[in-house]
């Protein structure tokens, strides 16, 4: 097997073993990059320098027989909403397209500390927003499953640099399914946290309310131990809970044996490809197979997430968006008439189409005379859609729904029509409003391409899910598929 | 609902942003098809139920009121499209 084909904890093994140096890691890594990266386009800043010195570092602490966590010496890749010091961080954005943070976002520091080897900063919908990664002020990438369609977003760098073994793992960030989606769309495991869990500190702000950082891994354990390394309550953050944080990979092998499954109908109807659907309630029956009991629920409200995520969302953004005024950092305009002039243009000149249409959207929104109408009623709708999961949750473990309604999109197929790119997120979006978290893995390939299907938690029950997950994993065949890119394909199953 | 042009125009200047008037021609119709899906909330009955502005139920957090230091001046304004004398540089915002 080649090494870019393994995953993060089988990296782990063999690096404690000797059989690997962190250094020999990091250069296949780097000549992965070389062989694939013109064909998919993940990247948008390689960190190769750092990479090293990172890589030798852990080398030298091996040597020493020091003890080494989980993730050291092992190469991943961060997505370029994320700071880094001293290191380009632009959002995909021509208006952050000059942007050196002065700081390490928490999870940055988090992974350094944890001897992480980041080997670059992945491309991603600007300002994440997104499902598609079409949306960047750079480049468009590819699915590594076939490179004609779109890999999912917004974290669809991140994601295709697993998915075609650039990185052994990645850190994306879900405001409506930006980690879940891309994950469905290139047959790995995404996992969005609950709101919460993990600081949002240094992470460029989209939708304040409703963004996460969490893993995409080649398989649920990888999530697992990236989810270890990046949990945890920061004082730099006012919304990042105070909670212990438990071993996930701990209880993972424990199985399903009596957990309650709730099927949400609304999750099955309109939209969803039959294909997808059928796939995910095979899975179904196989957790019964394994002991769970699956039981058909309704949550009436979740068909209005969509609309709600867009209000909230959209408001959200226009005033975080507020700030790239062209005056502290990021781009300037060329040519202005004073002050107010200099604002208008840098951000008419700076920001993209999709970008400019929800910071539009989100103004409409909070605008005198509609704020009630919309805002308002949008956040009420939310208490809702909450209440809803809430008392699911008193009766089930967890609920069982497709990722997405359909496989990887062609690129362009939907890049004109904002409203069907939306209704790609229909089944992720009711997580974020409920502020619950949800991990995507593989159950299935249609036409070659992967389909995914989602299991949604109780709050800050992040190990029943990966529980769940990796008992449906070592379940089935699936997880051990890889893309076309990587030499793989459904057409060896 | 229908979004006119004038519309564009007002939500434009309260966002700090131009377009082109062929630009916000194509606002007016995506503009009104995303606002045609969203009022489909209209239909909720939302008669006593309370916002929700954060999935959980966080309080403000404070620290105690100690100094620490700040940031480096420099490398703060290494991101500056202009600066002079230890500042950001901008036009004028006074008469």
């Amino acid at each position: 097997m080649k090494i870019f084909d393994l995953t993060a904890h089988e990296v782990r093994d063999k690096l404690r073993n000797r059989e690997l140096s962190s250094v020999e890691l990091t250069e296949e890594s780097y000549k992965r990059i070389d062989a694939v990266e013109s064909k998919v386009d993940s990247f948008i800043t390689f960190t190769k320098k750092e990479a090293f010195l990172q890589a030798k570092a852990f080398d030298e602490r091996m040597k020493k027989g020091e003890l080494l966590g989980d993730l050291a010496g092992i190469p991943m890749a961060l997505k370029d909403n994320m700071c880094t010091d001293g290191i380009l961080t632009t959002c995909a954005s021509k208006i952050l397209g000059n942007f050196t943070p002065p700081y390490d976002a928490t999870v940055t520091q988090k992974l350094k500390n944890a001897g992480a080897v980041i080997v670059g900063k992945t491309n991603m919908d600007e300002f994440a927003m997104g499902s598609s990664t079409e949306n960047s002020a750079y480049k468009t990438t590819k699915n590594p499953w076939d490179t004609d369609r779109v890999p999912g977003g917004s974290s669809g760098g991140s994601a295709a640099s697993v998915a075609s073994g650039e990185v052994f793992y990645s850190l994306g960030s879900d405001t409506g399914g930006s980690i879940r989606q891309p994950a469905a769309f290139t047959g790995l495991v995404g996992l969005k946290p609950t709101y919460g869990r993990v600081s949002r500190y240094g992470l460029v702000a989209f939708a304040s309310s409703l963004d996460q950082i969490g893993p995409l891994g080649k398989d649920v354990e990888d999530c697992a131990l990236v989810m270890n390394t990046i949990s945890g309550h920061d004082r730099k953050d006012s919304t990042s809970i105070d909670r212990p944080v438990p071993d996930f990979a701990l209880g993972m092998k424990n199985g399903v044996k009596g957990m309650r499954i709730g099927i949400p109908k609304e999750f099955f109807g309109e939209g969803i490809d039959e294909e997808v659907k059928t796939m995910v309630l095979e899975a179904a029956r196989l957790y019964e197979s394994m002991g769970a009991v699956c039981e058909e629920i309704s949550l009436p409200s979740a068909k209005h997430a969509l609309s709600v995520y867009y209000i909230l969302a959209t408001s959200e953004c226009s005033s975080n968006l507020a700030r790239f005024d062209g005056a502290r950092y990021g781009y300037r305009a060329k040519n202005y008439e004073g002050f107010k002039d200099m604002f208008i243009k840098t951000r008419s000149q700076g920001f993209g189409e999709e970008v400019k249409r929800r910071i539009m959207l989100g103004t409409y929104s909070l605008s005198s005379g509609y704020y009630d109408a919309y805002y308002n009623r949008g956040l009420k709708v939310r208490t809702l859609i909450k209440q809803e999961f809430e008392k699911a949750f008193e009766t089930y473990d967890f609920i069982l729904t497709p990722t997405t309604p359909t496989t990887a999109f062609k690129i362009g197929e939907k890049s004109d029509d904002p409203l069907e790119m939306y209704m790609s997120d229909i089944c992720t979006v009711p997580v974020n409003i409920a502020g619950v978290p949800a991990i995507s893995l593989p159950c299935g390939f249609k036409d070659g391409l992967p389909v995914g299907m989602q299991l949604i938690g109780k709050f800050f029950d992040e190990a029943t899910l990966i529980r769940a997950a990796y008992s449906f994993e070592k379940a089935s065949v699936i997880c051990r598929q890889r893309a076309s890119i990587m030499g793989g394909g459904v057409n060896e199953l | 609902m229908a979004i006119t042009v004038k519309d564009v125009e007002h939500v434009a200047r309260l966002a700090h942003l131009e377009f082109e008037e062929e630009e916000k021609l194509g606002f007016t119709e995506k503009l009104g098809a995303v606002i045609g899906y969203i009022e489909q909330l209209k239909e909720v009955d939302v008669d006593g139920v309370e916002p929700t502005n954060h999935a959980l139920d966080i309080k403000n957090v404070f620290r105690e009121d100690v100094s620490e230091p700040s940031m480096d001046r420099e490398k703060i304004l290494q991101n500056a499209p202009a600066k002079r004398s230890g500042c950001f540089e901008v036009p004028r915002m006074v008469d």
